[in-house]
């Protein structure tokens, strides 16, 4: 009995430190933010009360560059965007699973196959083909190449795998009725995907919330950016490092948020995340 | 009457294939343009010289052969290979060892949740962040790291970032301490698939706990295993953002990465043509390794 409490303990103190050196540093730069710079460059800095307490660093955050707006630019695009993903892969898988037309396995595949290349293959002439669009600097770059690359690729072969799953007798009542394929699209087989929907709409919302090079190269418009590339241009227009982890705070609550609440989602979709989710 | 309804099957089949490339178009045209499209593009654009305001102009293969004599594709291959050969074995081992964790005690609802939702939390913020708030942390003077090491009464410590032998360790810890969380997931989910009764019957033949994890846990995670390789192997070989933000690939090019200079010879230098060329090599050193992989299982489980 004794040594069952002690191996118990051990267990709990372990796990306890573990934990901690996870969250440690969100916590940490979470209320350094709050820090004076001169506590931050001369305290000791594993301290982690703010003393004296300012919110100084977020005011100058907000004046070097417009932060209020990069945060809804990011929340206005991991909704949208995974949005525009979820309709074209829908749409598109539902029509390779359920409805029959010449080519069509050939088609499947030529999407399966785009998933084994990698996104620094397309990043070139896909930034030409944005400029020549005279896209460049809009949100149309970032939502075509999301919806039109290997991630939504993933999401069309998810899909598929779900609507395999659903019985073809759900459909049969509405094709005796004589509905039209998209309204029984959009009646019948959507509204039993709600699973899949859940899973690639959070998967492609994380996607789209931290993505980083494609964004950094198509918009250098202030009013366009997001908080992930915001981050970019703060660490080269300020010195003040208050400043910074302010930013970086700024950037990691609202997915921290996000997360928290939909936790048991996020862990399911790493698993079905396989190739495509990352 | 035969004919008629002949006609109408196959009207309706028409009907059919008319809406099926219909609802299909939209996914077709985009992909084409912004996917296959690109494709073809960036193999041409690899066979000019092309700085993006005038025309690429035709080298042929002027640019791979470059490549293959260029000190810095070597310098920052060997870079992006030592990240792949620290990262994959050690993120492997330390999710294992989480997952085997989390996993003793599966019963405590409350704490063990708790557990695996720090855990895992690293996993979903953006590199981007995580690297300026990691930025601070490995400061050689005002650092967490260092402090702790000078409180634990160290005299000498790493300079981390500003030195040529720590950076890399130094990206390594950040990024083992990043993904760990999202493979334990994977590992996790795969220990739960391991049935009971397979313990249980090894323990009527007296197996040991360490026996039993070698001859069960271990082999039944073969797949997981192949899984979590393939994918840490890819995610490890495109390392861009942390060296970005932390590094810009200093000091003297010791934490660059291939991705690194694929994106600094275009949209730095704007070099297009040679970092396509860069891109395909690239490309194709993953593909092989990949293609390895796959072979490598195929033998093993000889399916």
């Amino acid at each position: 009995m004794h040594k069952k409490v002690l191996t118990k303990t051990l267990y709990h103190g372990f796990m306890i430190l573990i934990s901690l050196t996870m969250v440690y540093p969100f916590i940490w730069s979470g209320i350094s933010s709050f820090k004076k710079i001169e506590q931050l460059y001369n305290g000791n800095p594993l301290s982690l009360i703010p003393n004296p307490f300012t919110i100084e660093n977020y005011q100058r955050l907000f004046e070097v560059l417009p932060f209020g707006r990069f945060t809804l630019n990011s929340m206005y695009l991991s909704v949208c965007i995974p949005i525009a993903m979820i309709a074209v892969a829908s749409l598109s898988a539902y029509a390779l699973t359920r409805l029959e037309f010449p080519g069509r396995n050939l088609i499947f595949f030529a999407f399966i196959a785009t998933m084994m290349i990698p996104s620094h293959v397309v990043l070139i002439p896909n930034y030409r083909t944005i400029v020549d669009m005279h896209l460049y600097n809009t949100f149309f770059a970032l939502f075509l190449t999301s919806m039109f690359t290997s991630s939504n690729a993933f999401n069309i072969f998810f899909f598929r795998q779900f609507f395999l799953t659903i019985p073809k007798d759900l459909e049969s009542a509405g094709i005796i009725d004589g509905c039209s394929y998209f309204t029984i699209f959009f009646r019948i087989i959507l509204p039993n995907s709600q699973p899949a929907i859940a899973t690639t709409a959070i998967l492609s919302f994380r996607t789209v919330w931290n993505q980083f090079l494609w964004p950094m190269i198509v918009i250098n418009d202030y009013n366009k950016m997001t908080l992930t590339v915001g981050l970019k241009y703060l660490k080269e227009w300020e010195q003040n490092w208050a400043v910074l982890l302010s930013g970086a705070s700024l950037s990691i609550i609202p997915i921290v948020i996000v997360f928290l609440i939909f936790q048991k989602q996020f862990m399911s979709t790493t698993l079905s995340s396989g190739f495509g989710g990352k | 009457m035969r004919l008629k309804s002949f006609q109408q099957k196959s009207g309706i089949k028409k009907q059919e294939a008319k809406v099926g490339w219909l609802f299909i178009s939209p996914a077709l045209i985009g992909f084409s343009i912004f996917t296959y499209g690109s494709i073809i593009r960036s193999c041409f654009y690899s066979l000019t010289e092309w700085d993006l305001l005038t025309k690429p102009a035709f080298i042929g293969l002027k640019n791979y052969i470059t490549v293959f004599s260029d000190p810095y594709f070597y310098q920052y291959m060997g870079n992006t290979l030592f990240f792949v050969v620290t990262l994959v074995p050690i993120v492997m081992v330390v999710s294992l060892l989480l997952a085997l964790l989390i996993n003793v005690h599966s019963k405590l609802k409350g704490v063990g949740n708790i557990y695996r939702t720090a855990l895992f939390l690293p996993s979903i913020t953006s590199t981007v962040a995580i690297s300026m708030v990691w930025l601070w942390i490995f400061n050689p003077d005002m650092g967490l790291i260092n402090n702790f090491l000078f409180s634990m009464g160290f005299t000498e410590v790493p300079q981390w970032l500003a030195s040529t032998t720590w950076s890399k360790p130094a990206l390594v810890i950040m990024r083992v301490w990043q993904m760990s969380g999202y493979y334990m997931i994977m590992f996790l989910a795969g220990l739960q698939t391991i049935p009971l009764s397979l313990y249980e019957a090894s323990e009527v033949d007296g197996a040991t706990k360490a026996q039993q994890f070698w001859s069960i846990t271990i082999p039944m995670l073969s797949n997981m295993f192949f899984i979590v390789a393939i994918l840490l192997i890819i995610e490890a070989f495109n390392m861009f953002e942390s060296v970005f933000i932390m590094t810009s690939g200093g000091p003297l090019g010791s934490t660059s990465t291939i991705m690194y200079y694929i994106y600094e010879k275009a949209f730095r230098y704007y070099e297009m043509g040679y970092a396509s060329a860069l891109a395909w090599v690239f490309f194709i050193v993953i593909l092989c390794i990949t293609l390895i992989q796959y072979k490598f299982r195929h033998e093993q489980t000889g399916e």
